[in-house]
């Protein structure tokens, strides 16, 4: 039986702000850089209040899907969406849908980037703040 | 494109910039320090000013930035204001991730803006935005706050400021990014102010193809490996820098009151130990580095004025800092040390130029060489630190002739005002913390911008302890000019420091044949040698003759690990890195 998991976001409070995660997630797609990451981590109004960890949470019943027009996103068992790349007309309605602010915008094809919880980010977190967690087998 | 080729070019007096490929100085300089060193010998005038709009402030980063873990760091070159030659100095946070998803490997900004502005950098487009009501605000803080409110792109973004300092012109002011990394150094924060320029904010983001992404993987994966499980990071990522207080204090080779001794009684209250056990509030890291070495004391402070009204204060220690405004002036009590530091972040000052130039104050002081009249009434004594926040605003203000010739460093000072013999600087520049024997004041006078960092002579003195030996002068000048060679390679890439036991020869070969640049071990050395050589190029362009290098008496007074410094065995050890080096155009 296939093991359903997802990225979750432990304790954003170990996190120091290194963004190995969001270098992975280019890697983990072929790139180097920064301009493909499903995730981000950024400063809570400055370094000195430590960061948060902005990533598609995979809910059950995904805002962003509802919006879609052209039925791009297609809901994901365990949570989230998938993208079909054929089917999006980079409206960016989804970006606007998500309030965690976790669908991203690759403006080299004008289409979004939303996190498909492959966990690749997580090995490369070295202070438990990603961890991927099996919901069902 | 794998290879960083592209440069900024920014002319703040004209408010216009363009682009360059610069595909030729990448591939013959790798990146970092070996660009910046050949950009500050095209754009620097020979003679410039290093407070007029013809010194340049370049800004560099190398091809292994936004693709390997520890590559962290970005180079700024300029004519420093304190030595009036080569001025180098190296910063964290975000600000090499920044430039490099901006677009660029090199940033050069020259002309001076008749009124305040700051740059905004966004990938291809630069502004020019007024920063009149930002001039002349009491604290660096403040401005990081109001710029990360006005500016988008936030965790994909350096911002890069000066504080008070900078403004006034102090010679060691810095410039802070991240708020709480520094281009500490030789001034950058002056040539920023000399320039009306009061911040560059810098964001983008891009990807970087490479050839061969299995092949990238596996150098990746390899390096991180080394980097999370290997022992070698350790040291930085538990207590970081200040872990050093406590073995150098033992070894007897911390610097105490002006280098008046070098055990300091109080440096176990002072130690990375007890700030950490006591003040640790967060750690962070710069950008693409999971060590995390910038360590934060939460200092809670009660307000006197109301019950139950307190503060929080958030406060970047490092052990230079601990050194400079430690131990150096005698403050043994971690709430005064964390306030002083304080205020010479609110200021925006190189900390370990403030701390010995504060120091060398005291000692005039305490000799009689100057009085109150000098000071503007302030006694200042070992361990009194409210007195030495007083004086870092005077520093800062200067209010008389005396504060103006401190801000201009204690070589200048003590050229002025006498106390040379403790005046404890090298080249111009104040010096480090480690009392630890002759091949760290050797780094010292032969490194090509005098700092600690340009051969970490004091990491062979440590060896020697342990070993009880002291190499030749001949020796000693091999160690340290092949330690100085190899950091031009590991500062072109450009990687953090304290990650050279991660980076070796093989690692390095690795990294930079997946961006294209395949070098084996020979060509290295000899890429290092070349831009060593440029650098004193550029050095004796503006002077420098290394017989004119001071050695302060202080130094050979008292005691290292090592035993006394002798002054013979400096100089012959001089003499010897000068003719190894062989550069053709050294005054005879």
């Amino acid at each position: 039986m296939l093991m359903i998991s997802r990225l979750a976001v432990v304790d954003a409070n170990r996190c120091v702000g290194c963004q190995l995660c969001m270098f992975a997630c280019n890697r983990r797609f072929g790139m180097g850089g920064l301009a493909r990451s499903s995730i981000q981590v950024r400063s809570v109004g400055g370094i000195e209040h430590g960061f948060t960890v902005v990533v598609c949470r995979a809910c059950p019943d995904p805002p962003c899907a509802k919006v879609c027009p052209t039925d791009a996103l297609r809901i994901r068992r365990g949570g989230g969406v998938i993208l079909d790349q054929s089917k999006c007309i980079g409206c960016g309605l989804c970006v606007k849908a998500c309030p965690f602010g976790a669908v991203f915008w690759d403006y080299e094809s004008n289409k979004p980037e939303i996190c498909v919880h492959c966990g690749y980010c997580a090995n490369y977190c070295p202070h438990g703040v990603l961890k991927m967690e099996v919901l069902s087998a | 494109m794998s290879l960083p080729t592209r440069v900024l070019y920014v002319d703040l007096t004209k408010k216009v910039f363009h682009v360059e490929d610069r595909r030729d100085l990448f591939e013959n300089y790798i990146g970092g320090v070996g660009v910046a060193s050949k950009l500050l010998l095209e754009e620097c005038p020979k003679g410039a000013d290093p407070l007029g709009p013809e010194n340049p402030i370049i800004f560099a980063i190398g091809p292994l930035t936004g693709l390997f873990p520890l590559a962290s760091k970005t180079v700024a070159m300029f004519k420093s204001p304190l030595t009036g030659n080569l001025g180098e100095s190296h910063a964290g946070g975000r600000s090499a991730v920044s430039i490099r998803m901006a677009g660029y490997g090199a940033i050069v900004i020259k002309g001076a803006s008749e009124h305040p502005v700051y740059l905004s950098i966004y990938n291809d487009k630069v502004y020019f935005r007024d920063a009149l009501a930002l001039w002349g605000v009491r604290s660096s803080f403040t401005i990081g706050r109001v710029l990360r409110e006005l500016e988008p792109y936030p965790g994909f973004r350096t911002i890069m400021r000066i504080g008070r300092a900078g403004e006034n012109l102090v010679r060691y002011a810095s410039v802070i990014t991240e708020t709480y990394r520094h281009f500490g150094r030789l001034g950058l924060g002056a040539v920023f102010g000399s320039k009306k320029l009061k911040a560059v904010v810098i964001s983008g983001s891009s990807t970087i193809k490479v050839n061969d992404m299995k092949r990238y993987r596996e150098v990746y994966d390899n390096i991180y490996n080394l980097s999370v499980k290997s022992p070698i990071m350790k040291k930085y990522h538990d207590l970081g820098t200040p872990a050093n207080v406590n073995p150098l204090n033992l070894m007897k080779a911390l610097p105490t009151m002006n280098l008046s001794q070098a055990y300091f009684e109080k440096a176990e209250e002072i130690s990375g130990e007890a700030l950490a056990e006591k003040y640790l509030g967060r750690r962070v890291a710069c950008g693409h580095c999971p060590t995390a070495c910038i360590h934060i004391a939460a200092l809670r402070e009660p307000y006197e004025d109301e019950p139950y009204f307190y503060k929080t204060t958030m406060i970047s220690y490092d052990y230079e800092l601990i050194y400079s405004l430690g131990s150096m002036l005698g403050i043994g009590t971690p709430e005064g040390l964390l306030k002083l530091i304080d205020e010479v972040e609110i200021q925006g000052l190189d900390a370990i130029s403030t701390g010995v130039v504060l120091a060398w104050a005291t000692e005039m002081l305490q000799r009689g060489l100057i009085s109150e009249k000098e000071t503007n009434n302030l006694k200042l004594q070992w361990g009194d630190y409210s007195t030495y926040i007083k004086a870092v605003r005077f520093i800062v203000n200067q209010p008389n002739d005396f504060y103006k010739a401190l801000a201009r460093g204690v070589e200048y000072a003590s050229s002025i005002y006498g106390g040379k013999d403790f005046a404890l600087a090298f080249g111009s520049n104040e010096m480090a913390g480690y009392h630890t024997g002759p091949l760290f004041y050797g780094t010292l006078l032969t490194g090509a911008r005098h700092s600690h960092l340009d051969s970490a002579g004091y990491s062979f003195d440590e060896k020697n302890v342990k070993s009880h030996l002291t190499p030749t002068p001949e020796d000693g000048a091999s160690m340290i000019l092949n330690e100085e060679i190899w950091r031009q390679i590991l500062t072109s890439l450009v990687i953090c420091l304290f990650a050279r036991g991660i980076y070796d020869e093989k690692i390095v070969k690795d990294a930079l044949s997946i961006v294209g640049l395949n070098m084996d071990g020979a060509t290295l050395k000899q890429k290092g040698l070349e831009i060593l050589r440029m650098k004193y190029e550029f050095k004796l362009r503006e002077g420098f003759d290394p017989k004119n290098l001071r050695i302060p008496k202080r130094i050979t007074e008292t005691e290292t690990p090592l035993g006394k410094i002798d002054e013979e065995y400096l100089k012959s050890l001089i003499n010897n890195y000068f003719s190894k080096l062989q550069l053709t155009s050294l005054p005879p």
